[in-house]
């Protein structure tokens, strides 16, 4: 048996040990600039790609002109320093503008510049991954209980304390330490006592990006800087963070400790099974800590949250209802096969858009796994096809009712939390779902996904299946819409707009939040379900951080505080990335940058303004 | 609606009148539709790209095909499933593609096999491996042209027999063409080398590695032999910390495609010396046409062949052949004319079997060895894939039509 041999175990433990410092140092810039500035920064993750194929470029040139270990080093530090200076332009371009805005238009503003740095890298450093060098005087390995063992995991397993150590310094015993400790436990009373608040967030973004990037690049002479690196470790440092508890360096400290064991004998145990692990543990974590480990209660307090607000009905609601239903019916007359296939499309993200609404707009529950719910009704009727026969017809109901049963497990955790561990946790879960699509090969085909997902024959074709599309979704539309209107939906928002006062006078605001999250996710489940059959297969990228982002952009490009946004939104993105994406490759940038400046100019998204101009006028 | 479509096709034809040289004007081009993962696994596909170009614009310079030009849509498939039919299903009902290729990741190829088949358009996969494309998922829309994982393996175990190893380990990326070449990893070497036994499988998660506690667990099985089916990043972090560790010291290695320059460059001179592997030792090729091949391609390119160079210009050239010979662009046409068609190309000819639409293309097998500062291959021979495919009855046994 693996697990009686001594030396084994000591190895792996080590190894354990140094993947544990790699994801501390990054972590920990994270952890920080939570503490400070109250933004969860995607794009730390990027920041930390950007330190590692830095190094990759930097150090092979220094090395050539001088070889040794002090040149090595120095180019680590230089690339790290490199990419604090390229944090301080972040903060002073985008983050500067952003503190008081929502959680969930700070958490899309920098998954913005995410997809701004993912094609940027490409264009700077070309497409290749690089392989660095290695460490001068570290190539050989070193026997530990007659086993070799890199000596430069030695090096990196000491790096994370004497970062802990530096960084514990840094905050005990300088002037900015004592800042930003102050700014973690109260920032406004910080800035009520004349403090530079500009200088210290910008110093503070210089640490973090300091410290990503010095993660990045001490990973050079053992990974290759490669373009998936940015949200493989982002999703491991928030849950570094979150499980230590967002803001504590020593509980990111200990959590990364944790995780780095947990990934070493994992692989013994679950080979398969290494990424569910991580986001089962923050999950447990959360569940009984609702804090993290070390994390404190956030201060609740000033409406963070955004959401549909009131308006008379519209006059004349009913023919405006039947116009729209004259128009999708009679759409296929106008359109091609492939235009119909682009406005069937549209209609299923349009109510995945609408079914997040009732959650973030009128709930004020920032999901950030809304994917776990759409992916819950592609798998469900995809498997059900699969492994159980059956027809569409169905396969669809299934589908819908996994999401749903899905919706209540999930919600059932997520409602006791608020804030920023919400979304967190809603991301965990979508994140488990997605390691579980991804690694349970036998049933869910893995990376395959499932092929042969196709609709019955009677709606086989491209305009039944709109006709049965368009009316699936109305339908679900009109009854979500009926749901927001009715007592149930007001209770909601009035939980969303004070939680107290909600509950003050009698309402069961998580029974009504877990209510919400189950309806939900029925609907987002049934778009999946749709999705699914319209393009004949699954994959676990259903279930991905981008399937979420998309949603949320859809909801915010249409504008958040309307009822018809979230459809507004999702037809615009779709439509113009269908127009946009075939004509470049940088795709990814432009989306990035429209995120960005949506959220800086544009709050309000489309229909939000235009509402906002005619009570303006008016 | 319509102002949007216009100013589409004003920047697409923009966009293409930049791209390629002008084309005659009496008769349309044939379009045939191309999807790859060129953002994600950039090291295969952009040589992979320029190969394509290359017989494209070779072609077109000599008149086309039919007397007419051809004209290939090249479209991201987005490494995913979902992403990958999607952009098909654009490129046939949008574009007009009379067929498609193209495409990296095995399961995306399983997906678009499965999508030519719904679509009835014949679909050609360059790279996937895997063997379900032409086995149990496979149809009589779709063909490929590279040997498949049996095939490749066959050559690899072949060469395994004589070292004696008996324990070994597997370790290969946890997505279809991992499990696929394992498995018939597991087949053959059972089949083939008596007394063999698998002592440990690791799959890590494709791109995800955890390099050291994958070689411990490894090294902890104590293989004489292990065959490794991890390419790209993977890889690399795999052979770095496996040398660091002493992992392929006194072990037999069978390495799927770790000679092929797009996998063997980045490893510099970490190249893991004494693996067997299949691979495309290009610079010892000594056949004209094939050299003038090379030559070509590095005037034009600035650069060295990979095998992706290669595939992509063979590709283009059978297509070339396939409608030349179908006399027509119908998917019907086409599909007869590639069935148990030979083809002669820079490699030298190879056929494609009607009964699985499995190309005959062989591979290299060789041992790596360290010249200078960068890895390359010795004692290598060309292996022609016709003694290596599945028997007649394999395949009627799995396959559906």
């Amino acid at each position: 048996m693996l697990a009686l041999d001594p030396s084994f175990l000591a190895v792996q433990a080590l190894s354990g040990l140094s993947s544990a410092s790699s994801l501390f140092i990054t972590a920990c810039g994270l952890t920080i600039v939570f503490g400070v500035t109250r933004i969860v920064n995607f794009a730390h993750g990027s920041l930390y790609m950007i330190g590692a194929y830095t190094a990759a470029t930097l150090v092979p040139r220094l090395l050539e002109l001088s070889f040794g270990p002090v040149t090595f080093w120095a180019g680590i530090l230089a690339s790290a320093l490199i990419v604090g200076i390229i944090g301080v332009i972040i903060e002073i371009l985008l983050l500067r503008r952003i503190y008081g805005a929502p959680e969930l238009f700070q958490l899309l503003a920098t998954f913005g510049v995410v997809l701004v740095v993912q094609d940027l890298v490409v264009q700077v450093f070309g497409p290749e991954d690089i392989l660095g060098p290695r460490a001068p005087g570290l190539r050989a390995p070193v026997e530990i209980l007659g086993r070799r063992f890199p000596s430069y995991e030695l090096v990196l397993i000491a790096a994370g304390p004497i970062v802990l150590g530096l960084v514990w310094l840094l905050l005990r015993k300088t002037r900015f330490g004592v800042l930003v400790r102050a700014a973690t436990q109260d920032r406004d009373m910080v800035a009520s006592l004349g403090v530079n608040q500009a200088m210290l967030f910008t110093g503070t973004l210089f640490l973090g990006a300091f410290l990503a990037g010095l993660g990045g690049a001490l990973q050079i002479p053992r990974v290759s800087a490669n373009t998936g690196m940015d949200l493989s470790i982002i999703a491991e440092a928030f849950v570094v963070t979150v499980v230590g508890g967002m803001g504590s360096v020593p509980g990111a400290f200990l959590a990364a400790l944790i995780i780095g064991q947990l990934q070493a004998f994992g692989i013994l145990i679950f080979p398969k099974s290494t990424l569910v692990v991580v986001f089962l543990l923050m999950a447990v974590v959360l569940a009984i800590r609702p804090y993290g480990l070390f994390g404190r209660a956030e201060i609740v307090g000033g409406s963070h949250a955004v959401g549909i607000a009131s308006h008379k009905p519209l006059p004349g609601r009913t023919y405006i209802l039947l116009a729209v239903m004259a128009a999708l019916a009679c759409f296929p007359l106008l359109a091609d096969a492939y235009l119909l296939k682009v406005a069937t499309e549209i209609l299923i993200f349009a109510l995945f858009a609408f079914s997040l609404q009732l959650l973030i707009g009128v709930g004020g529950l920032v999901s950030f796994g809304h994917a776990a719910f759409f992916g819950l009704g592609a798998y469900g009727s995809a498997l059900a096809v699969k492994w159980l026969d059956m027809s569409m017809e169905a396969a669809l109901p299934l589908g819908l009712t996994l999401a749903a049963l899905g919706a209540a497990l999930i919600g059932a955790f997520v409602v006791r939390l608020s804030g920023i561990y919400l979304a967190m946790m809603t991301l965990a879960a979508a994140q488990i779902l997605y390691a579980v699509a991804f690694q349970w090969v036998d049933v869910t085909g893995g990376d395959n996904g499932i092929v042969g997902v196709w609709p019955s024959s009677w709606a086989g074709g491209p305009v039944p299946y709109y006709l049965l599309t368009a009316a699936l979704t109305l339908v679900a539309v009109l009854l979500l819409k009926r749901i927001i209107d009715a007592p149930f939906g007001y209770a909601l928002r009035a939980a969303r707009d004070s939680e107290a006062r909600a509950e003050a006078i009698g309402l069961k605001v998580r029974q009504h939040r877990w209510l919400a999250f189950m309806i939900s996710g029925a609907a987002a489940g049934l778009a999946g379900g749709l999705y699914a059959f319209s393009r004949g297969s699954v994959d676990p990228s259903l279930l991905g951080i981008s399937t979420s982002v998309d949603a949320l952009t859809m909801l915010l490009l249409g504008g958040i505080q309307t009822v018809a946004g979230p459809l507004v939104g999702a037809a615009v993105l779709h439509f113009l990335r269908d127009l946009i994406m075939p004509l470049t490759p940088l795709w990814r940038l432009l989306l990035g940058l429209s995120i960005i400046a949506m959220v800086l100019i544009f709050p309000r998204g489309l229909v939000g303004t235009v509402q906002y101009w005619r009570e303006e006028r008016a | 609606m319509a102002k949007f479509s216009t100013i589409r096709s004003l920047a697409l034809g923009a966009a293409l009148a930049l791209g390629a040289p002008a084309v005659h004007a009496q008769q349309p081009p044939i379009k045939i539709g191309e999807l790859n993962s060129y953002a994600r696994q950039a090291a295969f596909t952009v040589p992979y790209r320029n190969g394509w170009q290359l017989a494209l614009d070779e072609i077109n310079a000599k008149g086309g095909v039919l007397g007419r030009k051809i004209e290939i849509i090249s479209r991201e498939d987005g490494a995913t499933t979902g992403d990958a039919t999607r952009v098909a299903d654009e490129l046939v009902t949008r574009e007009g593609a009379v067929l498609l290729f193209g495409s990296f990741l095995s399961n995306v190829g399983v997906a678009m096999a499965d999508f030519a088949n719904q679509k009835k358009i014949v679909y050609i996969a360059a790279e996937p491996l895997t063997d379900a494309i032409t086995m149990a998922q496979g149809n009589r829309y779709t063909f490929r042209i590279r040997p498949n994982n049996t095939m490749q393996v066959g050559m690899l175990v072949d060469q395994a027999k004589a070292s004696g190893a008996r324990r070994w380990a597997i370790v290969a990326p946890n997505y279809e063409y991992g499990q696929s070449a394992a498995q018939a990893f597991k087949r053959l070497i059972q089949e083939r080398v008596p007394g063999a036994q698998i002592v440990t499988e690791q799959y890590p998660a494709l791109g995800k590695i955890e390099a050291g506690a994958t070689v411990s667990a490894l090294e902890q099985a104590k293989p004489d032999g292990i065959f490794n089916v991890l390419f790209g990043p993977d890889l690399t972090q795999f052979v770095r910390e496996g040398n660091t560790r002493g992992l392929f010291e006194g072990a037999t290695v069978l390495s799927l495609l770790t000679g092929e320059p797009e996998w063997l460059l980045p490893l510099k001179d970490e190249v893991p010396e004494g693996w067997t592997v299949t691979g495309y030792p290009w610079d010892e090729i000594k056949e004209p046409k094939h050299k003038a091949f090379v030559d070509a391609y590095r005037a034009k390119y600035n650069d060295t062949p990979r095998l992706g160079s290669l595939l992509g210009y063979m590709v283009v050239y059978m297509i070339r052949d396939a409608i030349d010979r179908a006399g027509s662009t119908e998917t019907e046409a086409i599909i007869k004319a590639l069935e148990d068609a030979k083809f002669d190309t820079v490699i030298g000819p190879v056929t494609m079997r009607g009964i699985d639409n499995q190309s005959t293309m062989g591979a290299w097998v060789g041992k790596l060895v360290l010249t200078g500062a960068a890895g390359g291959m010795t004692d290598w021979t060309y292996k022609d894939g016709t003694s290596f495919m599945p028997t007649e009855a394999e395949v009627k046994a799995v396959r559906k039509d």
